[in-house]
């Protein structure tokens, strides 16, 4: 889009003394280049959740489990990854263990750190949610003759999924915003780019502004579908 | 069909059964009786398995399922439970509840459950209900679906835990009707009961409990006219 175009939109005065800020020059010519990051962004965060449900499903249901070794596993897993900053787990991680199983991609090492800690998370969420549903329900099953296996599959886990759907919700976006942390490892995502540009320009309340505007748009983006998401699952 | 041999069971500090022992027939009714609180839902929860006893020995078929060993899921295929408040699967339909159990146990073919559960929901007089959520069910309604369930594994013993006392009342007959049907047709069964009628119409034997321990036990026109024991007697009057 052209400052012209721009100009006859909101009106030419305005538009000429808006535009006649730095600040405004700065921004509006890294749009582009912010938005890109945003994407990287978005992919960081996507894949992390994904590879975060996975871990978090296996945790929240070793954390049920009677066998002592198994929720020591889990205990452990959960406990490092919620009781340690997520900064130092991208640090630990990228220059301290993945490059020794040859890893050394930052994107990947984003995304390994982010999903991981994300897993710890989301299995406490899958954890209460498992735990939400009725006991009577595991009785009914395995009354019948189920299996614990066959009555978690067909029976609670689909019951579970609609308490969880909620707060995985809220922790896609709480991971979202925590995904700025990994531009310290120079993932190109949005922060990353921003903090490029504020070095080179020095305009900070526009260029960390803007950015903060990205990621509120984004997030609240997320959170509409979600209150819309739990809507439809309350009239089910 | 079923023999309890000295069972004890604690829950904590609490003994809720305090020395068990008794016996049900193939093709009998039994219905227990006796105060909230006497280890009757206890007792029955401990025969399949829902509860682990401390002390003491049950066979079913011969086959003793407090061993360790036990294939319990195999056990469990041949004793359906009815529960107080129904356990019906919310996020399935009435048909999908009563065929779950078969088609992912002994994995039998889509129209064969569906000609099942629809053979069971017309013995409990709800089959124009088939494709209804429980949450859209009378509570009567959730009762004979939950009885239609348990019977879908083809159990040769029935296990009721109080089936109608969370019911309303005008709900109750239904649901005792489908189980009076049950019992003549042969169906080997353990009724926990408040339910004095039924107990004394279709019980071939009544027991009575309190405190952990079996009372009183007997044929159900000696129970309910002649009791013995103190206790038993003081009970009847304040139920009948």
């Amino acid at each position: 889009m052209s400052i012209e175009l721009i100009q006859a939109v909101f009106g030419i005065n305005f538009i000429e003394n808006i535009t006649q800020i730095k600040g405004f020059q700065v921004v509006w010519e890294s749009l582009p280049y912010f938005l890109k990051g945003g994407i990287v962004t978005l992919e960081v965060t996507a894949l992390s959740v994904a590879m975060g449900m996975v871990l978090g499903l296996f945790a929240g249901l070793f954390k049920l489990s009677k066998s002592k070794i198994i929720y020591a596993i889990a205990t452990i897993y959960i406990d490092f990854f919620r009781g340690t900053p997520l900064f130092v787990q991208i640090l630990l991680l990228y220059f301290g263990i993945l490059p020794f199983i040859g890893i050394q991609d930052p994107f990947s090492s984003a995304v390994i750190a982010c999903g991981l800690n994300s897993g710890a998370y989301i299995g406490e969420i899958v954890r209460a949610g498992i735990q939400a549903v009725d006991r009577g329900q595991m009785e009914a099953a395995r009354s019948l003759g189920m299996s614990h296996q066959l009555a978690m599959v067909y029976v609670i886990l689909p019951q579970a999924y609609k308490i969880v759907i909620p707060p995985l919700i809220n922790e896609f976006i709480a991971l979202l915003k925590d995904t700025s942390l990994v531009s310290i490892i120079a993932v190109s995502e949005m922060t990353y780019r921003g903090n490029l540009v504020y070095a080179n320009t020095y305009q900070a309340a526009w260029v960390w502004g803007s950015i903060a505007i990205l990621y509120f748009i984004i997030t609240k983006t997320l959170s509409i579908f979600g209150d819309y998401v739990e809507r439809r699952l309350a009239t089910e | 069909m079923i023999q309890v041999k000295g069972l004890h069971k604690k829950f904590g500090s609490l003994e809720v059964l305090r020395g068990i022992d008794c016996s049900v027939a193939p093709r009998e009714v039994v219905c227990i009786i006796g105060p909230s609180g006497s280890g009757k839902s206890t007792l029955l929860r401990c025969v399949n398995q829902l509860e682990k006893a401390n002390e003491g020995q049950i066979f079913i078929d011969g086959v003793e399922v407090t061993s360790p060993k036990v294939d319990i899921n195999k056990i469990r295929q041949k004793v359906g439970m009815v529960f107080q408040h129904f356990n019906l699967f919310p996020h399935k339909t009435t048909l999908e509840n009563v065929t779950l159990a078969p088609s992912k146990i002994k994995g039998i073919k889509q129209h064969e459950a569906r000609e099942l559960g629809m053979e069971l929901l017309t013995k409990v007089g709800l089959v124009d209900k088939a494709d209804v959520y429980p949450a859209n069910l009378s509570g009567g309604q959730k009762q004979r679906v939950a009885i239609a369930r348990a019977l879908a594994m083809q159990p040769k013993i029935m296990l009721f835990d109080e089936p109608t006392s969370a019911l309303d009342p005008e709900m109750v007959g239904e649901v005792l009707a489908v189980m009076k049907d049950l019992a003549l047709e042969g169906m080997t069964m353990m009724v926990v009961t408040h339910e004095m009628g039924f107990a004394r119409e279709v019980g071939d034997r009544v027991i009575f409990m309190d405190e952990g321990i079996i009372l009183e036990e007997g044929l159900p026109n000696n129970i309910f006219s002649n009791p013995q024991n103190i206790r038993t007697q003081s009970f009847l009057s304040k139920v009948l």
